[in-house]
């Protein structure tokens, strides 16, 4: 998901507190920032919320990648429109993860040095528009499937972010479709930029939601504490069930050949992700994390005397307006 | 020094006639630019009319741990609540 592999944080408090705060919990009670908390949930809540806005941000590096490039104006004011929103998303997010006594620049700093991860899927390239299409379509409806029960998550304001996310992401999702669709109706050239965009995010798609349950370790004591929802492997079956239909809507076929409808099961059957390739991207290894990274550290370096002049020219009016008193 | 800007608190007045409510924080060096960034961050599709930012440090708030002596001494008063009192039907609504 955006957040991937997020390792529970072991916790050595006092068992009575500990067990106090479960059955708050278990109550269906939210957690306030003041409210005591073990320093587990707060150490896993502070890497996962991090990590999904790092996500938010780094992501905006594909699609910017075709802003001024769009096909028309109108995809390029809504292209515009989609970007900025995940500037908003990953601000909601940082917003959050400071209540837990983080600061916004310590969170930046580990990203930009590597301490803090993003998702997976943001160090694949958009070669060309169809991407864009596909990025919409099958990112954010993947990041949708996380983020819709993660409204109900225990953390008060991990859950105002989410929901107020959530009201933006179907905009994503919806108009990813469209532009794809556009394609797949359109041209037989048109037409095959599309499957080859499905063709190549299809399966980091699928990465997105992190290794399968069975090797998925850290996740008992997290979902016990109500900051992840799901396990991997519900969520994207979830998505798969979701998005086989819409791609056959579109004519599109997914490149799994052992896909398959099942019965019994009531979902689909499908063949997972090469994981040797996951873990190969979370290393740094993927096709763009040298770029995604040096982007944002360029970014930030180059913006270091706009925060410093800013500052300073608030501090003087102050000290002005001070003086003036 | 350390050059981070100051938290803002953003309070949105979603419709006229409406209190403002608490939506979220931002960071900017100043009022000004707080207000420019909440416009930009939280009223995006409509949703205000108003716009307040206070800088968090500036905000008093009541602990946690204070929950019992604050709020429990107004569940003892239930004849607070107008539902503590029977009003026969023949007198109609009040």
């Amino acid at each position: 998901m955006y957040a991937q592999m997020i390792k529970s944080e072991a916790t050595q408090d006092d068992p009575e507190q500990l067990a106090a705060f479960q059955a708050r919990i278990d109550a269906g009670e939210k957690i306030e920032p003041k409210d005591w908390m073990p320093e587990g949930y707060r150490k896993t809540l502070i890497r996962q919320i991090g990590q999904h806005a790092h996500s938010e941000i780094v992501g905006q590096l594909p699609e910017g990648n075709w802003i001024t490039r769009a096909p028309t104006l109108e995809r390029k004011a809504i292209l515009l429109a989609k970007v900025q929103d995940e500037a908003g998303h990953g601000l909601y997010l940082y917003g959050a993860a400071e209540t837990l006594g983080v600061s916004r620049d310590e969170l930046t700093e580990m990203l930009l040095d590597g301490r803090m991860k993003y998702s997976s899927i943001f160090n694949y390239p958009t070669l060309n528009w169809a991407d864009i299409g596909a990025v919409g379509w099958l990112v954010d409806g993947a990041a949708i499937m996380n983020q819709v029960p993660l409204q109900r998550t225990s953390y008060g304001p991990y859950s105002r972010a989410m929901i107020r996310i959530c009201k933006e992401e179907s905009f994503h999702q919806r108009q990813g479709y469209d532009a794809i669709r556009r394609m797949a109706e359109g041209s037989d050239a048109q037409k095959k930029m599309a499957q080859d965009a499905l063709n190549r995010l299809w399966y980091p798609s699928l990465m997105m939601f992190g290794p399968s349950d069975k090797d998925s370790v850290h996740s008992a004591q997290s979902m016990a504490w109500k900051i992840k929802m799901n396990t991997n492997d519900e969520l994207r079956q979830k998505f798969v069930d979701q998005t086989v239909p819409q791609a056959e809507y579109l004519g599109l076929t997914v490149p799994d050949p052992d896909l398959k409808w099942n019965e019994a099961r009531g979902h689909y059957d499908f063949t997972d992700p090469d994981w040797t390739e996951f873990y190969e991207v979370l290393k740094g290894n993927g096709p763009c994390n040298t770029d995604r990274l040096a982007a944002r550290n360029k970014a930030w370096d180059e913006g270091a005397w706009v925060r410093d002049g800013l500052l300073a020219h608030a501090r003087k009016r102050t000290a002005r307006k001070m003086a003036a008193e | 020094m350390k050059n981070e800007w100051p938290l803002w608190e953003v309070f949105i007045r979603g419709q006229h006639g409406l209190s403002h409510r608490h939506v979220g924080s931002l960071h900017a060096p100043d009022a000004e630019m707080a207000i420019k960034n909440a416009r930009d961050v939280y009223t995006r599709r409509n949703e205000g009319v108003s716009i307040w930012v206070v800088e968090a440090n500036q905000i008093s708030a009541s602990s946690p741990s204070d929950k019992g002596p604050l709020y429990e001494p107004s569940e003892s008063k239930v004849y607070r609540h107008p539902t503590f009192f029977d009003i026969p039907d023949e007198v109609g609504a009040m």
